[in-house]
């Protein structure tokens, strides 16, 4: 455990990864993102959690520009987000995603989910992707269903073939939006296992999500969000045995104490 | 004639209507203003004036020849030209409405894995969304079948014209009649049951 934090100081030592600065956006008259700056170190794990509709989901969309924003800034290893287009599309190459809705290929097979980004986008010759996308998913413990369809796999195993697809593009960034949240209990764990071991291998990870648990082993920080704003950012120990603000306060006496 | 006119128009109708589809849906407002305009206007044009502008019009006044100075060529092309051109209308919004039963996350997810606009549209939007409109798309080319007969208005001999001109030389109206008839089934009834048959192979399990 001590050389595990160790490696992720290291990491951590070596610069900023992603800066967003006083980002704002509106949905309507919904003032989704008030003024958030936040800034992700290289290695960092941050876990953004909050109640419904405070916006952490859109917040986690616009690193990648799924979400536009309507003033601010956010950089990625210190280039801005650049608008719709070829560069764009170079960029969200580099920040993997993984959604709650798993969103893989409906009508390709769970290999060809993982070797499509690196063909089409990378250009890596076929049986190289082939090569590595069976490497991924055995890492996640999925390589026995390489050959079926999403829809014969149960949620927790999409997810991780999910997780596989995104790493497969080798990405400098990985968001996860709620990944945890439209599984059963019991496929919670395997999913939340898979992230941990990316975590201690130093993986840049932003985690929306409401599993408390992960945010306690495996965050280097906790970002507190409600309505549009970040309340608090604190170490995990310091946030769940010590919240600050009464926002907080009172989110956590509604989750903990059942 | 029937057969030949049927699969070069069904051919064209579908890349066509694709591209009409595509545009329908692009970002770009130029392009979707377009793909509207056109749908619009030559899906609420009978198919008949259609083809009889093209002869009169296209051949007759601007003087398109269609690469070719025979009257019967320049006919089949023209009529080629029109029901490929109509059928689109059709083929374009069958796919807009399959493209509209494809989640949107999976758009979303083949952007954040760095997928271009139209590679998005190419390898995961359109593959699904024509797995789910092969049923309208049957109906679609089985109207065409039957369409190619307005052909005959500008001397293509496809089935139409053979039994008006055989109705002219011959006596047994019925006989003739039920003879073409029939054969129109036996074109589009397998056609129909086949593309059946494929839309539930390779319906995609969500």
């Amino acid at each position: 455990m001590t050389e595990v934090s160790v490696t992720k100081e290291d990491a951590v030592a070596s610069g900023e990864l992603v800066v967003l600065k006083s980002v704002n956006k509106h949905f309507g008259a919904l003032h989704v993102l008030q003024d958030i700056d936040l800034t992700i170190d290289r290695g960092e794990v941050v876990v953004v959690i909050g109640p419904s509709g405070s916006g952490k989901s859109t917040l986690c969309r616009t690193i990648n520009r799924l979400e536009t924003i309507d003033e601010g800034t956010i950089t990625i290893d210190g280039k801005p987000l650049p608008q719709e287009g070829k560069a764009l599309a170079r960029l969200r190459a580099d920040v993997g995603m993984v959604f709650q809705s798993f969103n893989l290929f409906a009508h390709k097979t769970v290999l060809e989910n993982v070797m499509l980004g690196q063909v089409k986008v990378r250009k890596v010759d076929k049986k190289k992707a082939e090569e590595q996308a069976r490497a991924l998913l055995d890492r996640v413990g999925v390589g026995t269903q390489a050959d079926k369809y999403p829809a014969q796999l149960s949620g927790g195993q999409q997810q991780r073939v999910a997780i596989a697809r995104a790493l497969a593009m080798d990405p400098k960034v990985m968001l996860f939006d709620e990944p945890t949240s439209a599984l059963d209990p019991e496929m919670i764990n395997e999913v939340l296992e898979v992230m941990q071991q990316l975590a201690r291998d130093g993986m840049t990870m932003i985690v929306v999500t409401h599993e408390m648990g992960f945010a306690r082993s495996a965050a280097n920080r906790v970002v507190f969000m409600a309505d549009g704003r970040i309340v608090e950012e604190a170490a995990p120990d310091q946030f769940f045995s010590n919240p600050r603000s009464d926002r907080a306060k009172d989110f956590l006496s509604k989750i903990l104490h059942h | 004639m029937t057969v030949k006119l049927t699969v070069l128009s069904a051919v064209g109708s579908l890349v066509w209507g694709t591209l009409l589809a595509a545009m329908r849906v692009s970002p770009v407002p130029l392009m979707r203003g377009f793909g509207t305009v056109y749908v619009n206007v030559v899906r609420n044009i009978p198919l008949t004036v259609i083809i009889l502008f093209s002869s009169l019009g296209l051949a007759d006044i601007f003087g398109m020849t269609m690469g070719s100075d025979d009257f019967a060529v320049q006919g089949f092309r023209l009529a080629v030209l029109s029901l490929a051109g109509y059928t689109a209308a059709f083929v374009c919004e069958a796919i807009r409405s399959g493209i509209n039963t494809v989640p949107l996350g999976q758009a979303e997810a083949a952007r954040a894995i760095g997928l271009s606009f139209s590679q998005t549209l190419t390898l995961i939007v359109l593959p699904q969304a024509f797995r789910s409109v092969i049923g309208p798309l049957a109906n679609v080319l089985i109207a065409l079948t039957k369409n190619t007969t307005v052909a005959a208005a500008i001397g293509v001999a496809e089935a139409a014209y053979l039994m008006k001109t055989m109705i002219e030389n011959e006596a047994q109206t019925l006989l003739i009649g039920a003879v073409f008839a029939f054969g129109f089934v036996v074109l589009t009834l397998p056609t129909g049951l086949f593309l059946g048959w494929v839309s539930k192979r390779l319906a995609v399990k969500r």
